[in-house]
């Protein structure tokens, strides 16, 4: 689960990450009061969607007055902000945080990730603070300092002081930076991220060391006990089909082709969505309905389907092992004809009770087409699309 | 011959009292020898009490004591699974199958750091389980698709495994064992682990090696196979179509800093001899082409 920016803040500065002085608005006027009461001379507004790259989208921007900061509210409030995360329609924006200007001598970059390699909290820190670290990965892997952290031990003040020198921070601003990565460590583990970024840190002119941006994502296996980030959660940056997916314990991306998938288990539906490419089709979604599907939610991620405008036919592919193929047949049907299907629909069963499974549709009366196996359903399917 | 368990393992079931729990102990003691080897559960404060026959005793450590069995297998929540994993570890089991999803991430990271220096295997978590066709069934695969043979399975998914087993079978091709090591980020036995173990198994002829996006453990066995496999594997990655940044069902199943996507995955197979396929309706037929032409 992703958050906002000022709310990853509000969760470092509870683990002694020093941040800049900010406030959340939902408006205009709240951001020139937000401005006013924050005081100095300089402020910034950015423009909070859950994507990265705000700034070359132009939802970053630094004001010098209170009429500065009112206009840079009024471009930014509303806009759909394109970056390279969003997607060519952008996200909307609903959420500001104006902050105090801050000095910046120097930037850099922390992230940190769960390292499968080690089976370990790794942390990544880099002197080319503000660039995408994929790139730096890619043409400087060298100016990535990475520490694999000791879970017994965690972060220890001479290994975060060791990364710090490393990356370039100089020896008057170590202690700072010691606390920011410590402080980013015990707020990894507690809070049960999946990933943080703090891009860029910054060394500001006085010496002092700022997290300027928070990014995180957390384990939603692990937010049963983590109440405090659920209510962080945000809605509006969701896709509406993938919300109203999970009410129904489906498993649902969307995607930009045409034929619908409705698949049991995240590798098999994978693997359909590849085939359906291979036979020259394009996947509308991924959708996986779990080992313990029965009629209501086969309904469901038909309803779910059937939202994409875009839709010219669905593919079921269902190995049915607990899950036995006649009650998904039953199920297909039922689902069938409470949504007066009007796309062609191509089912493959196999597995557990196939044989019944396939008598139940082959008498259901309804314009089924079934596929022997996933080549021959792929195809069914690929060609219904076009209209063939 | 088979890898890890055979009709001679003795099982014990970790959390085997709840619904889940329940339902897999009765389909895999009916299904060949399992009647003989499932032989104890494990619910903490309903020890002495018995479940279709099988006695439920309080802890790991006495349910080995007590029932010889040196497996289990757990059906626990996820909220509790790490640490009945933990348990298993501590009793100095043979080898642990976690079929359980859903446990945090950070809990993993905490039990993969208790298991070092300990001799305990573990297989998931989030994981179908593993079978030797015949002989027994731990975990929540269908039993009836397999047939017994010599072409060993790994695979990262549950109904993708069932699906390459299946195409086997259809042509004929038994299985001395099939693996599910399971779709989590931190887990136990990788792709490469379970390869050795096939690769010193007498009675396994060739591999079908089943994997997807994210993480590199994929490409990571695949340049071990080029150096050290004297059998033929037979693989396919799924996920090609998956778009970066999003997490396809599974935990693991990401494709995030320019790391783990399936093209670069078979590739490097590719290049390592591995008999890779772009269409997953197709492991099967590969397979047979593999083993008619060597």
């Amino acid at each position: 689960m992703k958050i906002h920016e000022y709310q990853g803040k509000e969760i470092l500065r509870q683990f002694g990450v020093p941040t800049p002085r900010g406030v959340a608005c939902f408006s205009v006027a709240e951001a020139v009061a937000a401005a006013q009461q924050l005081g100095g001379a300089v402020w910034v507004v950015k423009a909070q969607i859950h994507a990265g790259g705000r700034g070359k989208g132009g939802g970053v921007k630094v004001a010098k007055s209170l009429d500065e900061v009112r206009s840079a509210a009024q471009q930014i409030l509303g806009m759909h902000l394109v970056t390279h995360q969003t997607g060519k329609d952008g996200q909307v924006v609903r959420r500001l945080l104006i902050e105090e200007g801050a000095q910046i001598s120097k930037e850099f970059y922390l992230g940190m990730v769960i390292d499968r390699g080690s089976q370990r909290v790794a942390l990544l820190a880099s002197s080319e603070g503000g660039m995408e670290i994929e790139q730096v990965a890619a043409h400087s892997p060298e100016k990535i300092h990475t520490v694999r952290i000791d879970p017994a031990d965690g972060l220890g003040a001479a290994e975060a002081a060791s990364a710090a020198r490393q990356i370039g921070i100089p020896d008057a601003a170590v202690e700072g930076a010691v606390t920011a990565l410590q402080g980013l460590y015990r707020c990894f583990v507690e809070k049960d991220a999946m990933l943080a970024e703090i891009n860029p840190l910054v060394l500001t002119a006085d010496g002092r060391v700022l997290a300027l941006d928070a990014k995180f994502n957390f384990d939603s296996n692990a937010l049963y006990r983590h109440p405090e980030i659920v209510a962080y959660r945000d809605l509006d940056e969701e896709d509406p089909a993938e919300i109203e997916a999970s009410k129904f314990g489906l498993s649902y991306i969307s995607l930009d082709g045409d034929i619908g998938c409705l698949v049991n288990g995240a590798g098999l539906a994978m693997a359909t969505m590849d085939i359906i490419k291979l036979y020259g089709g394009s996947p509308a979604n991924f959708l996986d309905v779990g080992g313990g599907a029965d009629k209501e939610k086969v309904t469901e991620a038909f309803k779910l389907m059937l939202k994409n405008p875009n839709l010219r036919a669905i593919l079921v592919n269902i190995f049915g092992g607990i899950m036995k193929c006649d009650v998904i047949a039953e199920g297909v049907v039922a689902a069938a004809r409470e949504v007066h299907l009007k796309v062609p629909l191509v089912v493959r069963l196999e597995g557990t009770n196939v044989d019944l499974g396939k008598k139940i549709l082959a008498e259901s009366g309804l314009p089924i087409i079934s596929g022997s196996d996933m080549a021959d359903a792929a195809q069914k399917v690929v060609d219904a699309a076009r209209g063939a | 011959m088979s890898i890890l368990i055979d009709k001679n393992t003795r099982v014990m079931t970790q959390g085997m009292t709840g619904k889940v729990g329940q339902f897999h102990t009765i389909h895999s003691r009916a299904y060949a020898n399992g009647a003989e080897c499932f032989v104890a559960g494990v619910t903490p404060k309903k020890g002495g009490q018995r479940f279709e026959g099988i006695p439920i005793y309080n802890s790991v450590a006495e349910a080995k004591a007590q029932s010889g069995a040196t497996v289990s297998v757990i059906y626990v929540p996820p909220p509790y699974a790490a640490a009945a994993i933990d348990e298993a570890v501590e009793a100095d089991l043979d080898l642990v199958i976690c079929i359980t999803e859903g446990i945090p991430v950070h809990d993993m990271l905490r039990t993969r750091y208790k298991m070092q220096g300990k001799r305990t295997l573990l297989i998931g978590p989030n994981c179908p389980g593993l079978i030797t066709p015949d002989e027994i069934k731990i975990g929540i695969m269908p039993g009836h698709i397999h047939r017994k043979g010599r072409i060993g399975v790994v695979s990262r998914s549950g109904t993708l495994t069932y699906e390459a087993v299946g195409q086997l079978t259809a042509l004929g091709l038994g299985q001395s064992s099939c693996v599910g090591i399971g779709g989590d980020p931190i887990n136990g036995l990788k792709h490469l682990d379970v390869m050795k173990l096939f690769n010193d198994d007498p009675g396994t002829d060739a591999v079908v090696m089943v994997g997807e996006i994210g993480g590199t453990d994929e490409e990571e066995c695949a340049r071990w196979i080029k150096h050290n496999m004297n059998k033929p594997v037979v693989g396919f990655i799924a996920g090609v179509t998956a778009p970066p940044g999003k997490r396809m069902g599974h935990a693991g199943a990401i494709i995030s800093g320019g790391q783990g996507g399936a093209d670069t995955k078979l590739a490097v197979m590719e290049e390592c001899g591995i008999h890779v396929t772009r269409n997953p309706a197709e492991m099967g037929r590969v397979m047979q082409r593999v083993l008619k032409g060597s």
